[in-house]
């Protein structure tokens, strides 16, 4: 009966946040939020229509975890908690190939040559797949581990030598890319370790001079670091929740209030957009590679509307920030796939960043329409919504502490204990 | 120690602990949750609670000394009891996950110092699950042997991965240990044994030694006599199967 009721309350919590991605030429907005993919194209000024000629709508069958743009835009992948990893020419919007995970997929990272795809599942191994196998459906790959934890974020470097994993034991794996990674991935560069916490997200800050790029994380414990990956030294901790004054410098956070949810870098990594969990709106950090530091430049808020940003993406061409938030499903309310959309633009060091309004947003109407869902949604459902993200993520990254009353209880039906009396 | 004398879970003659108070489960579940302490990073590793005769103090910027053998499961500590006089003057560690066993350890060692002193100041013992915290715990390219002494079998194929030698671990232990370091397997179970060997002799970074070689090390000989399993096998008669195996550079890598 205990078990049940274990069952029925992870059922319940188990929701996914909304995502959002932005083709590298900023031609398209790709918006997944339970089982939905929804993609805008800016430049026709329409919704892009996704065809699988395998399945029916929606084509994946269970929440989206994780989706992606290659970084030369001829690819995009999605993949969830159906155990599916679907690749998708960002050209056609044909579904090119369909891989199939033995576990639910976490995390999805395309190679910056797009020769190869990697995903990772939910009990911590990372898989490869070929894109240059002629078969429709691809075989994974086995390419490394991290011993039975979630990996939360996989990132290629720049350069395309390291493949970078995050997981929830608060730690970044720094793994050489071979040139046949279908033998495995077995050289370890370096392990960045440092956060407290469940790591939660990954984003590199390209090289400007010099061969070297950094690494950001963001994790649970509240915190931005700053990597040098061939060694994998902390160069730099900012506490952005302190620093931008969500909470005070002493006092504990409450039930993981602050961690980090996204990072996004703009304009080369100048400038660090960081989504926060109870912030209305994102913080700016300011990424100084020369000195290797970093430091808050400002937090822009979201006036008008509970809009906490679950996860970040930057269109490059035009300076702009896109944000999303929202939840697979809401227990208790009645919208399935609740999204909202929204855009900062004038990221710049010198300019003031503007929250745009619905009647300013690229794309228009249309745009909403096709990346919300029509459904007009009260204000309140948002903050639910948050809050049950919230609740979700710190049930799948947060190591379960029992009391040790309770530790004492479970003991009673040990077998030896029995024995004994 | 003044009051070993009186502790009541130790010898009288010996003043060593004793193992029936230090009983525990033969196995433990490596993919549970267990609560302890983890140390953030190896710098984070306090030496001093660990060797306290090498490091007075817990300021250890200017010791370049660095745990050189780690034993993954020691048990009840037979190995790095031996190793520990053998190589008076390399530092060790004994990592257990069972947490009575770990304190049987920690125990026998405090004894053994304060019956010999100056000797066993170099051997010590964590509690942590290697499996997922071995790069919290070494550098890259610190160690220069590991010891995986008669590991549990996990039979059932849907628990080979709680194996504590397997390809993907292999990584992890491949990145700590240096260039030329030693990874010492054994164990009395067949089907285990040509597993372990059969993962070493497949990863890109791992040689085995040549028969000569296991000829000159005098660790080998250690992996049946010193350990409490491998004495148990020796007075059942058993067989033991070792596979020791060497960390090289890839061969593509070699210029």
């Amino acid at each position: 009966m205990d078990e049940e009721v274990v069952t029925e309350s992870r059922k319940e919590t188990e929701v996914a946040p909304a995502l959002v991605s932005v083709h590298p030429d900023g031609h398209y907005v790709a918006v997944a939020v339970g089982p939905e993919l929804r993609v805008f194209d800016l430049i026709g000024g329409c919704a892009a229509s996704l065809v699988d000629d395998s399945v029916d709508q929606p084509f994946h069958k269970d929440n989206i975890r994780a989706i992606r743009f290659g970084a030369n835009g001829k690819l995009f992948v999605s993949a969830g908690d159906d155990k599916t990893l679907k690749i998708w020419s960002s050209q056609s919007w044909q579904c090119i190939s369909t891989v199939s995970s033995e576990k639910r997929v976490t995390a999805v990272a395309i190679s910056n040559d797009g020769l190869h795809v990697c995903f990772a599942d939910k009990f911590g191994l990372v898989w490869v797949v070929d894109l240059n196998q002629p078969s429709r459906d691809k075989k994974p790959t086995p390419l490394l581990s991290h011993y039975c934890s979630i990996i939360t974020s996989l990132e290629f470097s720049p350069d395309n030598r390291f493949i970078l994993s995050a997981d929830r034991d608060f730690k970044i794996r720094v793994t050489n890319f071979p040139n046949n990674p279908l033998n495995g991935a077995h050289q370890i560069q370096s392990f960045c370790l440092g956060h407290t916490e469940f790591v939660s997200c990954l984003a590199f800050v390209p090289a400007q001079e010099g061969p070297h790029s950094l690494l950001l994380s963001g994790s649970g414990d509240s915190t931005v670091r700053l990597w040098d990956i061939s060694s994998g030294a902390l160069l730099d901790t900012c506490e952005v929740a302190v620093k931008a004054g969500l909470l005070e410098s002493n006092g504990k956070a409450e039930e993981h209030d602050h961690a980090v949810t996204n990072l996004c870098t703009t304009l080369d990594g100048l400038l660090v957009a960081v989504s926060i969990q109870s912030l209305r709106g994102i913080v700016l950090l300011r990424c100084n590679v020369s000195a290797q530091t970093l430091s808050v430049a400002k937090v822009v808020s979201i006036a008008g509307e509970a809009f906490i940003p679950t996860c970040l993406a930057n269109n490059p061409l035009t300076r702009e920030l896109w944000m999303v938030t929202g939840v697979s499903n809401l227990p208790g309310y009645n919208y399935p796939s609740l999204a909202r959309v929204l855009v900062i633009s004038g990221i710049d060091v010198e300019q003031e960043p503007v929250v745009l309004g619905d009647n300013k947003i690229p794309g228009g109407e249309k745009l909403l329409e096709t990346l919300q869902g029509t459904a007009s949604v009260d204000d309140n459902a948002f903050l639910v919504a948050a809050e049950a993200v919230k609740a979700a993520m710190c049930n799948l990254l947060i190591k379960k502490q029992y009391p040790s009353e309770n530790r004492e209880y479970r003991k009673k039906t040990r077998n030896d204990r029995k024995l004994k009396e | 120690m003044p009051e070993t004398g009186v502790n009541p879970t130790h010898s009288k003659s010996t003043g060593l602990p004793r193992k029936r108070f230090y009983r525990a489960r033969a196995h433990s579940n490596p993919l549970s949750d267990s609560h302890f302490p983890v140390p953030i990073s190896p710098s984070h590793v306090d030496y001093s609670l660990h060797y306290p005769q090498f490091f007075p103090s817990s300021d250890q910027s200017d010791s370049s000394r660095k745990i050189q053998f780690a034993d993954i499961g020691c048990g009840f500590g037979g190995l790095l009891i031996s190793l520990s006089t053998l190589f008076p003057e390399t530092l060790m560690i004994g990592m257990e996950l069972r947490d009575k066993v770990t304190e049987y350890v920690k125990e026998r060692i405090l004894s053994l110092r304060v019956a010999n002193p100056g000797q066993y100041q170099n051997v010590s013992v964590v509690r942590t699950n290697s499996m997922k915290y071995i790069p919290n715990h070494f550098e890259k390219g610190s160690l220069s042997k590991m010891f995986f002494l008669f590991p549990d079998p996990h039979f059932k194929e849907k628990n080979h991965r709680r194996r504590v030698i397997s390809p993907f671990l292999l990584d992890e232990y491949a990145y700590v240990l240096e260039v030329g370091g030693i990874i010492y397997t054994i164990t009395d179970v067949e089907e285990l044994g040509d597993w372990m060997k059969s993962c070493l002799k497949n990863h890109p970074l791992f040689e085995p030694l040549t028969e000569k070689e296991l000829e000159a090390d005098p660790v080998v000989k250690l992996l049946t006599s010193a350990t409490e399993e491998g004495q148990k096998v020796a007075r059942n008669a058993g067989q033991t199967f070792q596979a020791v195996f060497r960390r090289i550079v890839p061969s593509d890598q070699i210029s």
